[in-house]
């Protein structure tokens, strides 16, 4: 783990650089300990992957301050025993339809497999949100089965529509709003992901667990998914 | 009462202070990308440092006061005109019902900051109206639009009658060569000591994609020590080296994360400056240190009495 300053008021730990959950691990309970401990200092905080990235308030405490309180709080989070973790699974139901599943039948290929066994190989997981950003609400979900893992595409599509799931090597992620976006899709959610009007921001929060469910066309349209 | 738009053909944003400890939800920040110049203008009409005003960039912006207040402009210099008298920026002016404002076209710089007493009363989403057009957050109308014509944007009236400059020495010159302090970061990030030699010793200039979410530039490629980074957290000021290994300067508006190699960071301060450059500006970069650059940064906090 290493600690250092991007910039007057920001700083970053990073973990050993690799994305696995055993390192998430570490950056979840770490961001915990900050969170409990040191609040009053923080303006930002993304934790992601291998890291914690950490805006604190100048005009609270200064930055060779900042440093020690938070070597402390390390310090002591390092020789607690882990604690079991209470974190709830959300299920995620999901539309795997032609219509919607664009690049299904290139991940098929891809995989050497059936349509029907990366949709079962993309379901049978629980993930990690191992991070959130790029968007409002885009959670970055891991690991995907190194079987259908496929890479993003060389070029993006222009629009990727709200709820599509993708793939992009062993993460996978579902858009929250329209946006352009490279991943293989290959499914859609009718599920909101989030909400500028809802006290609960987002669906997730980093550190939760994610599970997808197969649903039909009847069921996703009568969740008020749109195809 | 309200400020109505009477055009506004390419971009005039309602902007305050912006949104914070959102970042975890993906949420950028938002707020005036020169953030000098917005804090001078609610200083001017002794304004809170949040209160709302509009970020009008290039011109082609004007609007009608409906109620006597007090305004003050400070940024850019985008042939600003009150009634179709010459405007002097950096300074607060009362207007009165019928006034119309201008803003024509660049001068020197490229964002000006119209602030009114009491600041624009505009509905906040997600703590905050800063407006984030590709987000669909904030501004007017809740959604991310830029104002338009026809718009309203209310205020309050106010009988005060200050006369208030901003000090010379605080009002910068928007040059076409301009220099920017830095910290390099070489710890951990894709970039070494070299990268970072080379790096100061290059002239770069702002390319044509520049906008409030980054400032790509252009020079000799600079080389990164790998390709890419794992995703983590963004600072602002942020310098990532994309694969063709010409810089991002990441501004407000910037993505939350990001997996490309970072050189640096632009001092805090220093990105006021950038945020008026134009296309074709001259940049160089001087390597420096959070120990440097921490009390000038306090002192400025201070002043314009941030809480954070």
């Amino acid at each position: 783990m290493k600690f250092f300053f991007l910039s007057e008021n920001t700083a970053i730990i990073l973990f050993e650089q690799a994305i696995n959950n055993a390192i998430f691990q570490q950056v979840t309970q770490c961001t915990k300990a900050i969170e409990v401990n040191l609040s009053e200092y923080i303006v930002d905080l993304v934790p992601a992957y291998a890291s914690i990235h950490i805006v604190f308030n100048l005009m609270k405490i200064s930055a060779v301050d900042f440093e020690a309180a938070l070597n402390k709080v390390i310090d002591n989070t390092s020789t607690e025993v882990a604690t079991i973790t209470t974190e709830k699974t959300n299920v995620i139901p999901v539309y795997y339809g032609p219509e919607v599943a664009l690049d299904i039948e290139l991940v098929a290929t891809f995989a050497d497999l059936s349509v029907d066994a990366v949709i079962a190989l993309h379901a049978s997981v629980t993930y990690d949100v191992y991070a959130i950003g790029f968007a409002p609400g885009f959670a970055y979900l891991g690991n995907v089965d190194r079987r259908i893992a496929m890479p993003r595409k060389e070029s993006p599509r222009q629009k990727v529509v709200k709820g599509s799931v993708g793939i992009a090597d062993q993460q996978t992620a579902i858009y929250p709003a329209d946006s352009p976006g490279g991943w293989q899709i290959i499914g859609r959610t009718p599920m909101s992901l989030i909400d500028y009007n809802d006290a609960k921001l987002t669906r997730f929060d980093t550190g939760d667990k994610v599970k997808f469910t197969a649903i039909s066309r009847k069921d996703f349209i009568k969740m008020g998914g749109i195809l | 009462m309200s400020l109505e738009v009477i055009s506004s053909s390419f971009l005039a944003l309602v902007q305050d202070f912006g949104r914070f400890g959102l970042q975890k939800y993906g949420v950028t920040n938002g707020g005036p990308v020169d953030e000098h110049a917005y804090l001078w203008a609610n200083y001017l009409l002794r304004n809170n440092y949040k209160a709302a005003q509009l970020e009008i960039s290039m011109g082609a912006f004007s609007a009608r006061f409906t109620k006597k207040t007090m305004i003050a402009v400070c940024g850019a210099d985008l042939s600003i005109t009150l009634n179709d008298q010459p405007l002097t920026l950096w300074k607060s002016h009362v207007v009165y019902p019928d006034d119309v404002i201008k803003f024509v076209s660049p001068k020197t710089g490229l964002r000006s900051y119209l602030a009114i007493a009491g600041g624009f009363q505009v509905a906040p989403q997600l703590t905050s109206c800063a407006t984030v057009m590709r987000e669909g957050l904030g501004g007017l109308h809740k959604d991310g639009r830029k104002l338009a014509s026809g718009d309203k944007v209310s205020y309050e009236a106010s009988r005060q009658e200050l006369s208030h400059s901003v000090p010379v020495r605080f009002i910068p010159a928007y040059e076409k060569k301009i220099s920017l302090r830095f910290i390099p970061n070489i710890s951990a990030n894709g970039c070494d000591a070299d990268s970072v030699k080379h790096f100061t010793k290059q002239t770069f200039k702002v390319t044509p994609q520049m906008d409030r979410m980054g400032y790509k530039l252009s020079g000799n490629p600079i080389k990164t020590s790998s390709a890419g980074i794992i995703s983590q957290g963004i600072s602002m000021g942020a310098i990532q080296l994309p694969k063709d290994g010409q810089p991002i300067v990441l501004m407000r508006d910037r993505q939350t994360m990001g997996g490309y190699p970072q050189i640096g960071c632009v001092a805090y301060l220093d990105i006021a400056l950038l945020a008026q450059s134009l296309p074709g500006t001259e940049i160089k970069f001087m390597a420096t240190d959070v120990k440097t650059l921490a009390p000038e940064l306090v002192a400025y906090k201070k002043f314009f009495h941030l809480d954070s």
